[in-house]
């Protein structure tokens, strides 16, 4: 097996919160606490949780838009945390990504050709303005868009095309890796789909590896190669897509797919409905961070941090209950 | 690909038709404003050219004369000087002053805004307090104590006057310059691995234009009213050479004999003032971000 793209190892990402008293320290929010994943050449890599997951810092750590706490990001062989600007400055061209707001990703002061031809003029300076516009017309086409659009300004498009045009910025530079951050949670149901074929499309087409991020299990089904559940900062559970579904082995993961809305009214079963919310990154609990709204918890669940172990073929879990029967997914097709 | 063109091409919107540029010309006054305001600017660059009199040719002979005098449109005053004439130089030095410090306070206000806000920390916190110190002077005592030990001419004035008057475009500035920091396309830029200079050039102050622009248009306005008071104190713009401030300081002695003369100038500066202040007003309306559709 070659080498990953991406390995993040047991990286931590904790902000400064509320003084709790006048002149006290203040609180430590833990986005990321401790968290590992590998991403393979050429596949797409879901990372899954609900809001305050921490899915969102674990994506912009991996762009270093945000510093690290602690742990390592290592990018191709490269050990790439530490890097100032300068140095990540050549790599940047290799690592892309696109928003979760197509309103707001995109500088509405400028034309689609300013904003695609950005990424050229800083990666290669050498290009006439000619090859320029060569290359942000071919991008336009490659994400299904008329080269005539170049002139002109976002606010003249849709949410779908402004993601294409949002996904065309990030493509110009050819990237190895693409983090895609809930690219389709803020578009219409309607135009969801055609992004993400698009994005699969490209994907075949160009050998992207992508780290797609979403709070939504169904969606992220039919485009994953392997999943990875984060629950508070930490991954719970990994997994080969089909095997997830087929087989969770994690009760977080379990209720997760049990909220996936079935469109078959006559298939009638019990939802699995987590109490209360995700508990305070500023102190979770100890232990296993799940046990609060976990239906399977025992005592021992409190004593140490489940770590991840291998659970089936490529399949990790960071659960100390082996003893569970968890139902899997209900949707045939997956 | 099959899916090339998802919409025909639609023309560009063109001046005219553009959302912001409507919504001004509905603002009446800010129209009125505009039309005094531009009005007052050709007459005071090619009126002078017009007059038979100069600015400072006396003549005992005809002093005091009231307005509507047969060659005197807007009579004379105590030296037999051509009230009009006068005026429109007056206009000149004065509106000079007030675009002269628009742009000077302009560029150190964005300067020192777009490196408080974009850097922010220690550098960005002690440059913003200096902004707040300086606005803790009430702006009259600041001019004259600075006017009072310098030698006052045209230029002195202006940089006096843009001295005391950046501070509140830096403070638009910085504000403006923190949140679109935090955009998403501002990260965009940052994740394709731009510069400082290029984030700040195309990402940052091209959307901050609109606040500026009336921060600006309220700074002339102010400008010029400073100008009157330091040149009517004494201290700004020295005679002979005329300026709507000592038009009215010159006025002072016959308030009752004559008070036209002061009437005249104080027109002229309140009908610029006031333009100014109405312009300002239809720009924050035209320019609201929450009004432009997307």
């Amino acid at each position: 097996m070659t080498s990953p793209l991406v390995e993040l190892n047991n990286i931590s990402r904790h902000f400064p919160g509320k003084r709790t008293s006048l002149f006290g320290p203040p609180e430590t929010v833990r986005a990321v606490d401790g968290l590992s994943l590998r991403i393979n050449r050429g596949e797409v890599l879901s990372l899954v949780g609900e809001s305050g997951s921490g899915k969102s810092t674990v994506g912009k750590a991996l762009m270093r838009l945000t510093d690290l706490t602690a742990g390592e990001i290592v990018f191709d062989g490269q050990e790439i945390s530490r890097f100032d600007r300068a140095r990540m400055r050549p790599l940047r061209r290799r690592i892309q990504m696109v928003f979760q707001d197509p309103y707001a990703s995109l500088n509405p002061k400028a034309s689609v050709a300013d904003t695609l031809a950005a990424p050229l003029e800083i990666h290669e300076p050498d290009l006439t303005r000619a090859q320029r516009q060569d290359r942000v017309a071919d991008i336009l086409e490659t994400v299904g868009l008329s080269p005539d659009f170049a002139a002109r300004y976002p606010h003249e498009f849709s949410g779908g095309q402004r993601q294409r045009i949002g996904l065309a910025r990030a493509l110009i530079t050819k990237p190895d890796l693409l983090v895609a951050d809930e690219p389709i949670s803020a578009l219409d149901v309607s135009v969801q789909a055609q992004v993400i074929n698009l994005l699969l499309e490209l994907q075949q087409r160009l050998g992207l590896t992508i780290l797609f991020i979403s709070h939504d299990l169904s969606v992220v089904s039919h485009i994953s190669d392997r999943i990875a559940v984060m629950y508070l900062g930490r991954v719970v559970e990994v997994a080969p897509a089909e095997a997830l579904f087929r087989a969770p082995r994690h009760p977080y993961t379990e209720a997760l797919l049990s909220a996936i809305p079935e469109p078959d009214m006559r298939a009638r079963r019990k939802r699995m409905i987590l109490k209360g919310d995700i508990p305070s990154p500023v102190n979770p609990p100890s232990g296993c961070s799940f046990r609060t709204r976990c239906p399977y918890a025992i005592a021992e669940c409190a004593n140490a941090r489940p770590l991840l172990e291998p659970a089936g073929p490529g399949h990790l879990k960071a659960c100390i209950r082996d003893d569970l029967d968890l139902s899997p997914a209900l949707t045939s097709d997956t | 690909m099959s899916n090339a063109t998802l919409a025909p091409a639609a023309p560009r919107i063109r001046l005219f038709q553009s959302p912001a540029l409507r919504r001004f010309l509905r603002h009446r006054l800010a129209v009125i404003g505009t039309i005094t305001i531009l009005t007052m600017v050709l007459l005071v660059v090619i009126g002078p050219w017009l007059m038979p009199f100069e600015p400072t040719s006396t003549n005992i002979r005809n002093r005091f004369l009231p307005p509507f005098d047969s060659t005197h449109l807007l009579g004379t005053d105590p030296l037999g000087r051509d009230t009009l004439t006068r005026l429109l130089h007056a206009g000149r030095i004065s509106l000079a002053v007030g675009f002269a410090v628009m742009i000077l306070s302009m560029a150190i206000g964005i300067f020192v805004g777009t490196v408080a806000g974009f850097y922010g920390g220690a550098l960005g916190a002690a440059l913003m307090r200096f902004v707040d110190a300086m606005l803790c002077f009430p702006p009259i005592f600041l001019l004259l104590a600075i006017s009072a030990l310098i030698n006052p001419s045209v230029i002195s004035i202006i940089i006096l006057i843009s001295a005391a008057s950046w501070m509140e475009i830096a403070r638009v500035v910085e504000a403006q310059v923190r949140s679109l920091k935090e955009r998403d396309y501002t990260v965009a830029a940052e994740a394709l691995g731009a510069r400082d200079r290029r984030i700040i050039l195309r990402e940052i102050l091209p959307n901050a234009v609109a606040p500026i622009v009336v921060a600006a248009t309220l700074n002339v306005a102010n400008a010029i009213l400073a100008e009157s008071y330091i040149s009517f104190l004494g201290f700004g713009v020295q005679p002979p050479t005329p300026s709507w401030g000592n038009m009215l300081q010159d006025a002072q002695g016959y308030l009752r004999s004559a008070p036209w003369l002061a009437i005249i100038p104080g027109i002229a500066i309140t009908l610029a003032v006031t333009s100014f202040n109405f312009i300002g007003d239809g720009l924050r309306d035209a320019l609201d971000p929450r009004m432009e559709n997307r």
